[in-house]
C-alpha cells in the first residue's frame, strides 16, 4: 500500500502524539498512582504503535510495543513506577523523535533499533513477564540495504584530529581548572562504520554516553551539525572525564556500528608540538604534512586549510566554531543551515475553521462592494460619484479587516514552542542536581507562526540561563530561607499591539560586581567606564558575544554562547530584550515582540512640516497640555498628568528638525508607553490615523536607533515610522 | 539617457561613462554602477544622519537613501534645478544608493589608454577621483571612485 501521501498527516500526528505522551509522562512522574494518567498514556502509545504500524515503520512499532507493554504492567499494577522507569520512558520519546526526524528528513525511519532501549524496557518488566514479552521480536530485519556512497577517506588522517579544534581562552581556563581538580581532558575521534546509514543516530548515542562518562566541552562540527548528520565519518569531540582514556574510548566504542574510536590526552598547541616530536615515528607520512602546515604557533590558519581541504561539511563547522566571536555570522549560518535539507514536506498550519468562514466572508464583500462600483460608473453620472466614494469606504473597512483576519490565520498560540520546556527543565534539574519547577502561564497567547518557529531557541537560552546561573543549589537556598525548589516562571501576554514574554526565576539574581570584574579582567571595558557605568549598562554587556559570567564550563550553559544570540535573534524579529535583576532574589528577562510585522496601524503626526508615523501600539493617549503645566525636575522637562508625571520629549529637538520656532501657550502631546514607563512626544499636528506598511532603512536605520522603518504614502511622499521604544 | 540601458559592457578594453556636471566640473560615472537616473522628488531628510546623507525617496516602492555628492566632496550645498538629477547606483554590499547630480550630460566611451589612473597623477590629499579621461574634442573628464564615494564615513 502506498502510504506516503498520509506521511504529512503522520508526521503531524504523530508529534502530537509524542508531546502528549511527554506531558503525561511527567504528570506520572509527580503522581505515579494516577490511574486516568497511565490510561492516557497507555493509548496514545497504542495508537502511535498502530500508527507506526500501518505506515511500515517497524523499528518504530517495536519500540513502541515495548513501551507498551511496560506501561501495560503499570496499568495492571503489577509494576510501581519508579524514576528509573520514567527515565527510560523520556529516552524512549527521545528514541521516537529521532525516528520521526528521519521520516521527515528521509521519508525513512533510519536503522537505528535502539536495542539498548529495548534491554533496558524488558528489564523493567517483572520477572514473569519476560516470558510473555519476547526480547526483539523484529530483530531479523536489520538490514543488508546499499550503503551510501561515500567520497573515499584515508584512514590514517584522523590521528591527532582533536589537535585541530581551537579553543578560545576562557575553554582552556576551565581545562585548567578541572585537570587541578584531578579531572583529565581528552580527545576523541570517532569513525563510524561505512555502511551505516544513520550516521547521526549513531553519533547522537555516542555523544549521549560520552555525555554521561565527561563533560563534552567541544566538538567538530559542532554537536548541532553532528546531530544534523553533517559530518563525513568521524568527528572529533573534546571532553572532560575523571575517568581514564581507555574506559571513556571503551564506552564510546561499545555502541554498534562505530568503527574506530581512536583518543589522546588534549594538549595546548604549544605542550603538543613538543610531544609529538618526541615520537616521530606515529605516523610517518601525514605527521610530515600537518607539522608543515601547523607550526608550533601561528597554526590557526593552516588548521582551518586543512580542515577545508579535508571535507567541506567539516570546514563549515570549523567556522562556526571559530567564529562565535562574531554572533551575527555564526548565527546567520546557524539559521542557514537550519533552512536548508530539513523539512520534505511542506511547512503546514492547522487553521480553524472559523478563521477560514471569517475570511471566506470578508471576500465576498469585497466582490459585493467590486461590484457596486461597477454599477456606479455604468449608472448615470450625478449619483456615481457619491456611491463609488461610500463604496472606497467600504472597501477600505473590508481591507482592514481581511488584513487582521488573514494575520490571525497565520497566528499559533505560543503553546507549540513552549510545551517541550517542562522536560527540558525537569532534564536540566536531573543534569545539574538542583530542585526546581517551570511555572507557564499565557500559552496561549497567539503570535505570527514565522514569529513562533524563531522563538523557540532563544526561550531555551534564557530557562537554561536561569536555571544554571539564577537559581542556587539546595543548600545555598535553605541557608537563605528560600523554599528549596527553585521557582521559574514564563509568562506571556498581550499587551497593545505586542507581546511580552517574562523569563523569571526566584534565584540569586545577577552579580553586577562579578560582572564588572569580569568586563575588567577581559579588557571589555576599562576599569575606569567601570566605575562610572550604571547597573543596567553592566548588565547589558552579558548580551555581548562570548561574555559569561560562570566559573564553570558545563554543557548546560556558560561557554557565553548564548544570550548573544537571544538578543540578536530578538532583535532580528523586531523585538527587544530587557533584563531586571536583584542580587539574591531573582532576575526576569523580559522579550517584547511586534504581533505582527509588515502592517502597522499608526497615527501621522507632524513636526515641523515633516510626517512622522507613531505606531498605535505604543501609543496611550493624546493630550493637550498649557504652556504653564510643563515642569522642570532636575533638568528634565516634565509634565504631571493626572498624578503621573512624565518626561516631555521635544519631538523637533529629537529629530533635529530645522526652523525656528515659536513657543505657543497651548501643545500636543502624544503619550507614548513602554512597558510601565511613559513619555510624552510634544508635536505640531495630529494628522490622523493610518495603516502603513513597514518598509526597511536598511543599513541607515541602524544611525538613528529611533526611527524604526519608513513607509511610502497615498501620494508618493515616504514618511519615517517613529519607534517610540527608543524615545522613552 | 537611454544609452546607459543600452549599452551592456563588453570589456575590450573600453569602458563607458555617464558624464556628469557637478558645479563647474564633469565628472564620469562608470556605467556599471549605474541602475537608473531619475528625475529630482521630494526627499525625507532622515535625522541623526552624517550631512552628505540628504535622506530618502520612494524609488517604485522601494525605499531609497539619498546621498549629496556635492556635500561629500565638499561643495556647496545643491541648489535644485530642473536638470538636477539623481543616478541610482548599484554598491556590492549595502544596496542601491542615490546621488545628486547637477545634470546628466552624456555617455562617453573612453579606451583604456585615454585614461590615466590617479596614481600617475600625483594628487595630494583627500581625493574622490580614481583617474582621468581624456577625450578626443580635448576635454578632461575626472572619474569618481565609487568605492570612495560609497564609502560610510564615521560622521
Amino acid at each position: 500500500m502506498d502510504v506516503s501521501q498520509y506521511l504529512d498527516m503522520f508526521l503531524d500526528e504523530t508529534k502530537e502524539h509524542l508531546q502528549n505522551l511527554s506531558d503525561q509522562i511527567m504528570r506520572l512522574e509527580e503522581n505515579p498512582e494516577d490511574a486516568d494518567t497511565i490510561n492516557e498514556i497507555f493509548r496514545a502509545a497504542h495508537t502511535l504503535k498502530g500508527m507506526a504500524g500501518t505506515m511500515g515503520f517497524t523499528r518504530m512499532q517495536t519500540l513502541t510495543h515495548d513501551m507498551e507493554n511496560v506501561f501495560s504492567e503499570v496499568r495492571s499494577g503489577k509494576l510501581k513506577v519508579q524514576s528509573q522507569i520514567i527515565d527510560v520512558f523520556f529516552n524512549c520519546l527521545d528514541a521516537l523523535d529521532d525516528y520521526v526526524q528521519n521520516i521527515q528528513n528521509t521519508s525513512d525511519e533510519g536503522t537505528d533499533d535502539h536495542e539498548d532501549l529495548i534491554k533496558r524496557l524488558n528489564d523493567c518488566l517483572p520477572k514473569e513477564g519476560q516470558a510473555v514479552m519476547p526480547g526483539t521480536p523484529y530483530k531479523k530485519e536489520q538490514p543488508a540495504q546499499p550503503s551510501v556512497p561515500e567520497v573515499k577517506q584515508e584512514e590514517s588522517q584522523e590521528t591527532n584530529k582533536w589537535d585541530e579544534i581551537e579553543l578560545d581562552e576562557a575553554i582552556w581556563a576551565a581545562i585548567d581548572e578541572a585537570r587541578a581538580d584531578g579531572d583529565e581532558c581528552y580527545g576523541l575521534n570517532i569513525v563510524i562504520q561505512e555502511k551505516c546509514l544513520l550516521k547521526a543516530a549513531r553519533a547522537f548515542l555516542v555523544l549521549r554516553t560520552v555525555g554521561e562518562k565527561g563533560e563534552i566541552i567541544a566538538s567538530s562540527p559542532s554537536t548541532q551539525d553532528i546531530e544534523d548528520e553533517k559530518f563525513d565519518r568521524d568527528f572529533t569531540l573534546i571532553v572532560i572525564s575523571n575517568l581514564s582514556l581507555e574506559e571513556m574510548i571503551k564506552a564510546a566504542s561499545n555502541i554498534s556500528e562505530i568503527e574506530k574510536v581512536t583518543g589522546g590526552v588534549f594538549l595546548r598547541p604549544g605542550e603538543r608540538s613538543a610531544s609529538k616530536a618526541s615520537k616521530p615515528e606515529a605516523e610517518p607520512i601525514k605527521e610530515e604534512q600537518s607539522s608543515k602546515e601547523q607550526p608550533a604557533k601561528g597554526q590557526e590558519q593552516p588548521a582551518k586549510e586543512e580542515a577545508l581541504q579535508r571535507s567541506i561539511p567539516s570546514a563549515e563547522a570549523m567556522e562556526g566554531t571559530a567564529t562565535t566571536q562574531a554572533p551575527s555570522e555564526a548565527d546567520a549560518k546557524e539559521k542557514k543551515s537550519v533552512s536548508t535539507g530539513k523539512h520534505l514536506g511542506n511547512k503546514t498550519i492547522r487553521v480553524d475553521i472559523e478563521k477560514l468562514d471569517e475570511l471566506m466572508n470578508l471576500v465576498s464583500e469585497l466582490i459585493i462592494a467590486k461590484n457596486s462600483i461597477v454599477a456606479a460608473t455604468q449608472s448615470g453620472q450625478m449619483a456615481a460619484k457619491s456611491i463609488v466614494k461610500d463604496n472606497i469606504e467600504y472597501l477600505e473597512r473590508v481591507t482592514t479587516n481581511l488584513h487582521e483576519a488573514v494575520m490571525k490565520a497565520r497566528m499559533v498560540p505560543i503553546e507549540t514552542v513552549t510545551n517541550k520546556f517542562p522536560r527540558m527543565i525537569r532534564d536540566i534539574a536531573k543534569k545539574l542536581d538542583k530542585k526546581m519547577e517551570l511555572y507557564i502561564s499565557g500559552e496561549d497567547t497567539e503570535l505570527d507562526r514565522t514569529v513562533v518557529d524563531e522563538l523557540g531557541d532563544p526561550l531555551m537560552h534564557l530557562l537554561r540561563n536561569c536555571a544554571d546561573h539564577g537559581l542556587e543549589t539546595e543548600e545555598v537556598r535553605m541557608k537563605r530561607g528560600k523554599n528549596p525548589v527553585g521557582s521559574i516562571f514564563l509568562n506571556a501576554s498581550q499587551v497593545g499591539n505586542s507581546v511580552v514574554i517574562e523569563v523569571r526565576d526566584d534565584g540569586n539574581g545577577i552579580d553586577v560586581d562579578a560582572i564588572r570584574r569580569k568586563a575588567v579582567e577581559r579588557g571589555t571595558i576599562t576599569q575606569e567606564q567601570s566605575e562610572t557605568m550604571s547597573e543596567k549598562e553592566l548588565i547589558d554587556l552579558l548580551f555581548l558575544p562570548s561574555f559569561s559570567t560562570a566559573k564553570q564550563v558545563t554543557d548546560v550553559s556558560g561557554r557565553g554562547v548564548g544570550l548573544d544570540v537571544v538578543k540578536s535573534k530578538i532583535e532580528s524579529l523586531s523585538g527587544e530584550v530587557e533584563v531586571k535583576s536583584k542580587l539574591g532574589e531573582g532576575s526576569s528577562w523580559t522579550i517584547r515582540l511586534p504581533m505582527t510585522l509588515a502592517i502597522i496601524q499608526t497615527l501621522m503626526v507632524g513636526v515641523g512640516g515633516e510626517k512622522y508615523a507613531i505606531p498605535l501600539g505604543s501609543i496611550q493617549s493624546i493630550e493637550t497640555v498649557h504652556f504653564g503645566e510643563i515642569k522642570t525636575v532636575q533638568n528634565k522637562q516634565v509634565i504631571n498628568l493626572r498624578g503621573v508625571v512624565l518626561p516631555l520629549v521635544r519631538l523637533y529637538e529629537v529629530l533635529e528638525v530645522e526652523g525656528n520656532r515659536i513657543q505657543e501657550e497651548e501643545m500636543t502631546v502624544v503619550v507614548v508607553k513602554k512597558g510601565d514607563r511613559y513619555a510624552g512626544l510634544m508635536i505640531d499636528e495630529l494628522i490622523g490615523q493610518l495603516e502603513i506598511v513597514i518598509k526597511p532603512l536598511g543599513k541607515y536605520s541602524k544611525q538613528c536607533k529611533f526611527i524604526s522603518g519608513a513607509t511610502i504614502l497615498g501620494d508618493g511622499e515616504v514618511a519615517l515610522i517613529l519607534d517610540a521604544n527608543a524615545l522613552i | 539617457m537611454d544609452a546607459v540601458a543600452e549599452n551592456k559592457q563588453d570589456h575590450s578594453g573600453k569602458s563607458q561613462f555617464i558624464v556628469i556636471r557637478l558645479d563647474n566640473e564633469q565628472y564620469g560615472i562608470d556605467v556599471r554602477f549605474v541602475e537608473n537616473i531619475v528625475r529630482m522628488q521630494r526627499i525625507t531628510r532622515v535625522p541623526k544622519m552624517p550631512k552628505y546623507l540628504v535622506g530618502i525617496i520612494n524609488l517604485r516602492g522601494e525605499v531609497l537613501p539619498v546621498m549629496s555628492l556635492r556635500i561629500k566632496m565638499g561643495l556647496e550645498k545643491d541648489v535644485y534645478e530642473k536638470k538636477t538629477r539623481i543616478i541610482v547606483l548599484k554598491t556590492q554590499t549595502e544596496g542601491n544608493l542615490g546621488v545628486i547630480v547637477d545634470e546628466v550630460r552624456e555617455v562617453v566611451t573612453l579606451e583604456d589608454a585615454q585614461v590615466d589612473k590617479i596614481d600617475d597623477l600625483k594628487l595630494e590629499g583627500k581625493t574622490f577621483v580614481s583617474g582621468v579621461g581624456k577625450r578626443e574634442n580635448g576635454d578632461l573628464i575626472s572619474l569618481l571612485d565609487l568605492g570612495v564615494i560609497t564609502l560610510e564615513e564615521n560622521a
